[in-house]
């Protein structure tokens, strides 16, 4: 027993006492060894928490390719994606929010260094290209509805709408956080909360991105297949 | 210019005053009886001036501790909700015969079996689960608080707010009439074009986001949280079947947001996601729903597992028998409960080989689930038992639910299947699993856990009333559905033809009589046990020679849980400390990190809540207008960085030497 506990000592305990008779711990005089005489910090759990909550968001975004998935082909005698997509302008869109991540690592990188006004500048920059990416995306939306391909029209609209839809609904999230840590980085600076805001709101825009590399692949590329 | 009529479309959306239903009697008696009880505790709060201390102590705590035990309020006060609706529905199939239409129209009927299965599961166990690992994971593991505590209150009132919703459809509109998981196209809006479907989304929705967000939280907790020398096999089994639920309840929630979001697509902006037009596909929500509902009774149950698993070791006073196996069966099933969910609709038609894939997946979860009750057996042979309330739970839980597990083999036969389906057969299974396990288990927990929290144990009379009334009564009120169902009744009838079957139902009304009793036996008990707590005080901590941590601390726990940190060798890391003949701490305190108390969470949920009830009602001001307030409040928080503070050396001093006091009075 006494050496299974040894093994699960931390250095800074002294070692229970055993009688070479027995083998059995003696009796400590010291309860100390039960506890901690200095205050125990945990580790900071909100990158895990919020990559767990990234996890969870990631399965509504499954539910929602499942749907576009089967219902993707029931098109209720209305436009198929070959006839709607406009892939130029989705092209476009995915490299506004592609590049939008690249500026958000190189505002990562300033904030590791230090430097507050790179920071908030990259910041400014990638939200930029998001509401680029979420305009051209709603232009897109209006054009579509302004056809008759509304998301009333078929099962296929439907769950293209709100798979594309509820992604952009993300971006949107995403750029009302910036904008508020944006004001927050300008007031308090890169204090130790905020660099932790920082860092999820990095994992929140970087997790849009491969979802959106699903959506252009799955519902873009795919769709205009013959 | 807007006119008038359009401002109040705007503003009230379809609510009027035919929303509110006085023509109905019994609501409107309920109506009255409500609101008499109301007034009377929120004048009685008034005047005892408790309002400040239910703010301040309470309602924006972020104190695991009060936030576990107000989860389980809440359980407790939804569960006299769903059970009165239980009530009604046995008394109305018990003289609905022939000529005898009974007292509950269908359209009302309806209502109450739809209430009564959301209730039952989102607001009586949820709470009751979530309540008692919140109370008791930081404890166990040797923590001051969960990783984030403001989200454990926010969740909290998110789940209360959603309970509050679905008592509001009692008197303003209707509930859904759809049955518990409102299946399209029935709960579309061509068939149910009033509020009760929307009540039922958004109620779940709101309480949903709370769900998910605890079950973060608590893997969080449990993953960063423990005490040093915690391994994860050192975990106490209750941690270990919390932590798989909650993976259960991240894995498993976002799938009921997403088909709830759809679902109120289709019947806000109609579009034809689960439409019988356009190319919908309804059988898509009928998987999507079960995807979650599946793993959802697993989340359920695990946690009573766990509860049972330290029941069975403190009152057999040894060691829990197979702690390994006992942890990879939980993790079995963890996995297991995802490749089931087609065995909910056996009968859509997908063909032999999916229906025999899920059949088997089925059968097996009763391997692991069988091992656990072999080891709670081998636990308590040869053990030293103490036939305390706990432990009686226990023994009637792995009676009864042996009972349900094996009907539940049976009903993952495909053939067995297409004759059970939707019978009273089928009623009669889960009732016998999620009573005989899940409540027992919370009542087990309850019974066990009392003391840590209150600091006085439960009356052991009224809790052994309250045992074999609910016990007897589950018998009697379930036996007969078997006999029911394998005769072809099916379920969710108002009304039946054949006077031969009434003899079946006027028994199960008995047993429902005697669970009525059971519960008005476990209101007495806390009443009593509060009278005499003088008599049933725990001045040592630890009332039943416990083996967990959470008995190492005093009874209340004071707010920072442990004055130091525990370091842990040991499975059973209280006994282990007592074995070694651990002294307590006196002196050389330190300034304790704590989390500071916020109304922010109160004040979104609120917020949430008005916003989902404005969508009910279709009223889009207010919609939006409480959406974005919600938006501001979030931001304002997030503004807030003060949220700690140090408790100081002095005050733990006072606190720790005022319980070296009680102690040595207890002994003199």
């Amino acid at each position: 027993m006494s050496e299974t506990m040894a093994e699960a000592l931390p250095e800074e305990v002294t070692p229970v006492l055993t009688t070479r008779a027995t083998g059995r711990a003696e009796v400590p005089q010291d309860s100390s060894r039960f506890y901690l005489a200095h205050e125990h910090h945990p580790e900071n759990g909100t990158l895990l928490g919020f990559w767990i909550y990234l996890m969870s968001d990631c399965l509504v975004f499954a539910c929602l390719f499942a749907m576009y998935a089967v219902l993707g082909h029931s098109y209720a005698g209305g436009p198929t994606g070959a006839e709607l997509f406009d892939l130029p302008l989705a092209a476009v869109n995915t490299s506004l929010l592609l590049l939008s991540s690249i500026t958000y690592g190189f505002a990562m990188l300033e904030m590791q260094r230090g430097r507050l006004p790179g920071t908030l500048i990259w910041l400014v920059i990638t939200g930029a290209f998001g509401a680029g990416f979420i305009g051209i995306e709603l232009h897109e939306f209006a054009h579509l509805i302004h056809e008759g391909a509304g998301p009333q029209r078929s099962a296929f609209l439907s769950s293209f709408f709100t798979l594309v839809g509820t992604h952009g609904l993300h971006v949107t999230f995403g750029l009302v956080w910036l904008a508020t840590l944006v004001v927050q980085l300008g007031r308090r600076g890169l204090v130790a909360a905020n660099r932790r805001r920082l860092m999820c709101l990095s994992m929140f825009w970087h997790f849009l991105d491969v979802v959106w590399i699903g959506v252009f692949t799955f519902v873009y590329l795919m769709g205009v297949l013959p | 210019m807007i006119t008038r009529s359009e401002m109040s479309q705007l503003l009230l959306g379809r609510l009027s005053w035919d929303a509110i239903p006085f023509h109905e009697p019994i609501l409107l008696w309920t109506f009255v009886a409500v609101s008499l009880g109301g007034a009377a505790l929120l004048g009685a709060i008034t005047y005892y001036r408790l309002w400040g201390v239910l703010w301040r102590d309470w309602f924006t705590s972020i104190d695991h501790k009060k936030i576990g035990i107000m989860y389980v309020v809440l359980g407790l006060v939804m569960l006299l909700r769903g059970f009165a609706d239980a009530l009604m529905m046995r008394l109305q199939q018990a003289v609905a015969f022939g000529g005898s239409l009974g007292y509950l129209p269908p359209h009302h009927y309806d209502q109450i079996f739809t209430a009564h299965g959301v209730i039952m599961i989102f607001f009586v166990a949820m709470p009751l689960v979530t309540g008692l690992m919140n109370f008791v994971v930081p404890l166990q593991i040797g923590a001051r608080d969960v990783a984030f505590p403001f989200l454990n209150n926010f969740s909290f009132w998110m789940t209360t707010f959603g309970a509050g919703l679905v008592m509001l459809s009692l008197f303003v509109g209707e509930f859904a009439r759809t049955g518990w998981l409102a299946y399209p196209p029935l709960s579309g809006i061509a068939s149910s074009p009033d509020v009760g479907v929307d009540y039922y989304i958004w109620s779940l929705q709101i309480a949903g986001v709370g769900t998910l967000l605890s079950g973060i939280n608590l893997i969080a907790t449990i993953i960063k949280m423990r005490a040093p020398g915690m391994t994860l096999m050192k975990m106490p089994v209750f941690t270990w079947t919390a932590l798989c639920t909650n993976i259960l309840i991240v894995a498993a929630f976002p799938v009921l947001t997403a088909v709830l979001v759809l679902l109120s697509l289709d019947r806000y902006l109609g579009t034809s996601f689960f439409t019988n037009d356009l190319g919908g596909n309804a059988m898509m929500y009928v998987n999507l729903i079960w995807i979650w509902g599946h793993p959802e009774v697993y989340i359920l149950i695990l946690p009573a597992f766990g509860v049972f698993s330290e029941v069975v070791s403190t009152f057999c006073g040894k060691r829990l028998f197979g702690y390994a196996s006992m942890v990879y069966a939980t993790v079995v099933i963890t996995i297991l409960s995802y490749l089931v969910w087609l065995h909910h609709f056996f009968t859509m038609g997908s063909g032999a080989s999916v229906n025999s894939f899920f059949g088997i997946t089925t059968m097996i979860i009763s391997i692991p689930t069988g091992a656990k009750i072999f080891n709670w057996l081998f636990t308590m042979y040869r053990g030293r038992i103490r036939f305390e309330l706990p432990m009686l739970w226990t023994l009637g839980f792995m009676i009864t639910f042996v009972i349900g597990g094996m009907t539940g083999v049976l009903l993952a036969v495909p053939p067995a299947d297409f004759v059970l389906h939707n019978s009273l057969f089928l009623v009669a299974h889960f009732h016998n699993v999620i009573i005989g396990g899940v409540l027992f288990g919370m009542l087990a927990g309850i019974n066990y856990w009392f003391p840590k929290a209150f600091g006085y144990r439960l009356d052991p009379f009224w809790g052994k009333c309250s045992f074999w009334f609910w016990t007897i009564g589950f018998y009697f009120a379930f036996m007969p559905l078997y006999v029911l169902g394998l005769m072809g009744v099916t379920r969710r009838l108002n009304h039946f033809e054949d006077p031969s079957l009434q003899i079946w139902f006027q028994l199960a009304a008995f047993g429902a009589v005697l669970i009525l009793l059971g519960i008005g036996s476990l209101i007495m008990q806390l009443l009593v046990s509060y009278l005499r707590r003088e008599s049933l005080r725990d001045t040592t901590g630890d009332p039943w020679d416990g083996r967990t941590l959470e008995w190492s601390t005093s009874s209340p726990p004071p707010a920072y849980n442990f004055a130091f940190t525990p370091r842990v060798y040991d499975n059973d890391t209280w006994a282990d400390m007592k074995k070694s003949h651990y002294r307590r701490p006196r002196e050389g305190f330190i300034p304790i990190h704590m989390p500071r108390n916020t109304g922010a969470g109160f004040v979104i949920a609120a917020l949430c809540a008005a916003c989902g009830f404005a969508l009910i009602w279709h009223m889009w001001l207010p919609a939006a207008v409480t959406f974005v307030a919600m938006l501001v409040a979030t931001i304002a928080h997030t503004c807030n960085y003060d949220r700690d503070f140090y408790i100081p050396a002095d005050e733990v001093a006072r606190v720790e030497s005022a319980r070296t006091r009680v102690m040595a009075a207890a002994h003199v």
